[in-house]
């Protein structure tokens, strides 16, 4: 099962080190990540294979939102599919 | 590989644009659960309600949280209970609704419908006491909806029932007097009723229908709204293709959610209905729409034509979008559900005849239209009597969902809060369809029902 985490919010130090360092935890490997940061506002895509992961899904998404919360950004969990689905015949 | 754009597009739509699915509806078959007595009737359906839908709101919920998209309503539908409750000795019907109405508390469902009655062309001894306990069940139960079909294109319009119906929602209205008149919120009267619509509060399970099964209604005016405000100045085809390729990815959402919740659920999957279904939340407008296609207000000359173009749009994008579409799909133009109708009223633009027209080439009809509280029960039958003509000679849904609020006048504004929103109450013509609606008997199917 493949997901997309998004990162939205102000740029700054250590949120690349911060999911990553929760995607290890969970053994989550990372298939493709970009980021662009616009107007000051910093945006990340990042998908992953969940098939790996050590925990729920909803755990993961948990501790997702709470790194968020912590650097300021809005971090997202989503299956892949919704983005796939809405976009692609 | 995946597109970046398109994440942020789809996360822009759910965050700042509202689009959400607006509900999942289990529709569940109480045809087993008759009896001749109607204690064990009730606890038959109490029981089968709750054992089929018992996974309903946390299947709901784990898809939410899955996916990242809001599903804001989790409901029930049932057969029509004037069917299953006609075996009974029962001769009051509330005692069904309180099963119904207990059951959803059980399951944690907000909405349960199908308090309902198919009387397009007569009634059954059930079908009589079903409409007389509909004033009781709706004012003592929370969760209880309740629809009335009395035309169809096939049978012509039942004016029995119209003339009944206006004093059933006086009824209502009287009971739940110190609550807006609440009831009358719960209480659709059809023509042409879909068997398949998964929105409240004219859902009901049909008698075709499966055992068990998921329809799902989207939503989403604020993401069609806010395409159109990209396109000032483009002509109509270009606006009419803007709608279709939102509407289409809407679609989807639906259609991904509903085959989820089927599979999650080990329940078939029904229809996706490809509703715009309004909130009063701002920026979840239909009224905004069609404002943005360049009208002032929503009621202005034009709005019957925006609409029309904006509610074949939507079935044109959504249709390729799922694998079965049914229910109402179409516009949904309730008055106190949508920020930018009620304030259209309350500035004169949007008035009950304007509203009418509107209902002939969109889905459903005057639905959620406060009224004052002295309007006759015969002139509430007689808008009946008009909305369902509409529906029954356009081959169409049509419904009234009218709202007598005692002791309010024109210009009175009555607050409902949540998802009813507020209604001003709207001017009703003064003259009067007395002598018309007492003829009663039955209105002929028209000609184009003789399609054999």
């Amino acid at each position: 099962m493949k997901a997309v985490i998004t990162v939205l919010g102000c740029d700054r130090i250590g949120i690349i080190a911060s999911i990553t360092g929760i995607l290890a935890k969970t053994n989550v490997n990372i298939l493709d990540i970009s980021q662009t940061i616009m107007q000051n506002i910093f945006s990340m895509i990042m998908l992953v294979d969940l098939s790996g992961m050590n925990c729920e899904f909803s755990k993961l998404s948990e501790l997702l939102t709470k790194v968020g919360e912590e650097l300021g950004v809005e971090v997202r969990l989503q299956r892949e599919e919704i983005f796939t689905r809405m976009h692609r015949i | 590989m995946f597109n970046g754009n398109e994440i942020l597009e789809t996360i822009y739509m759910i965050s700042q644009e509202n689009l959400d699915i607006r509900t999942i509806t289990m529709g569940i078959s109480l045809r087993d659960c008759a009896s001749d007595s109607a204690r064990t009737s009730c606890r038959k359906i109490y029981d089968k309600i709750s054992r089929y839908a018992q996974n309903l709101v946390k299947t709901g919920e784990d898809i939410e949280r899955d996916f990242g998209i809001p599903i804001i309503n989790k409901r029930i539908s049932v057969t029509p209970v004037a069917l299953v409750a006609e075996s009974s000795d029962a001769d009051n019907y509330a005692v069904f609704a309180k099963a119904m109405d207990d059951a959803a508390k059980n399951v944690g469902v907000n909405f349960i419908g199908g308090f309902s009655a198919l009387v397009h062309k007569g009634y059954t001894k059930g079908d009589a006491l079903l409409i007389k306990a509909i004033p009781e069940a709706l004012s003592t139960t929370e969760r209880v909806c309740s629809s009335v079909n009395l035309a169809t294109t096939k049978t012509g319009i039942n004016m029995d029932a119209v003339k009944e119906m206006g004093l059933v929602i006086k009824e209502c209205a009287e009971r739940t007097r110190d609550r807006g008149a609440i009831a009358c919120s719960k209480l659709v009267v059809f023509a042409n009723a879909a068997e398949d619509n998964p929105f409240m509060a004219g859902a009901f399970h049909g008698v075709g229908e499966p055992e068990c099964v998921i329809n799902v209604g989207v939503s989403g005016p604020g993401v069609v709204a806010s395409a159109l405000k990209n396109l000032k100045g483009a002509d109509l085809g270009t606006v009419a293709e803007t709608i279709k390729k939102t509407a289409f990815k809407i679609t989807r959402m639906g259609q991904l959610v509903a085959q989820e919740a089927s599979s999650r659920l080990k329940v078939p999957f029904g229809i996706v209905d490809l509703s715009l279904a309004p909130t009063p939340a701002i920026g979840d407008s239909v009224a905004h729409i069609l404002e943005a296609m360049g009208l002032e207000r929503c009621g202005a000359h034009g709005t019957t034509a925006a609409l029309a173009l904006l509610n074949d749009a939507v079935k044109k994008g959504g249709v390729m979008a799922s694998s079965y579409v049914g229910g109402l799909s179409g516009a949904f133009i309730p008055v106190s559900e949508d920020a930018g109708m009620i304030d259209a009223a309350i500035c004169g633009a949007l008035s009950i005849e304007k509203l009418e027209a509107m209902t002939c080439v969109c889905s459903v009809g005057l639905d959620m239209i406060a009224v004052p509280g002295d309007t006759p029960a015969s002139t509430l039958s007689a808008i009946i009597a008009d909305e369902a003509a509409i529906g029954v000679v356009n081959n169409k849904t049509t419904a009234v969902r009218i709202i007598p609020v005692p002791g309010m006048k024109e210009g009175d504004v009555v607050e409902y809060g949540g998802l009813f929103g507020r209604a001003p109450i709207m001017r009703v013509n003064p003259f009067s369809a007395e002598e018309f609606i007492q003829r009663g008997g039955r209105i002929p199917a028209p000609l184009q029902s003789l399609r054999n």
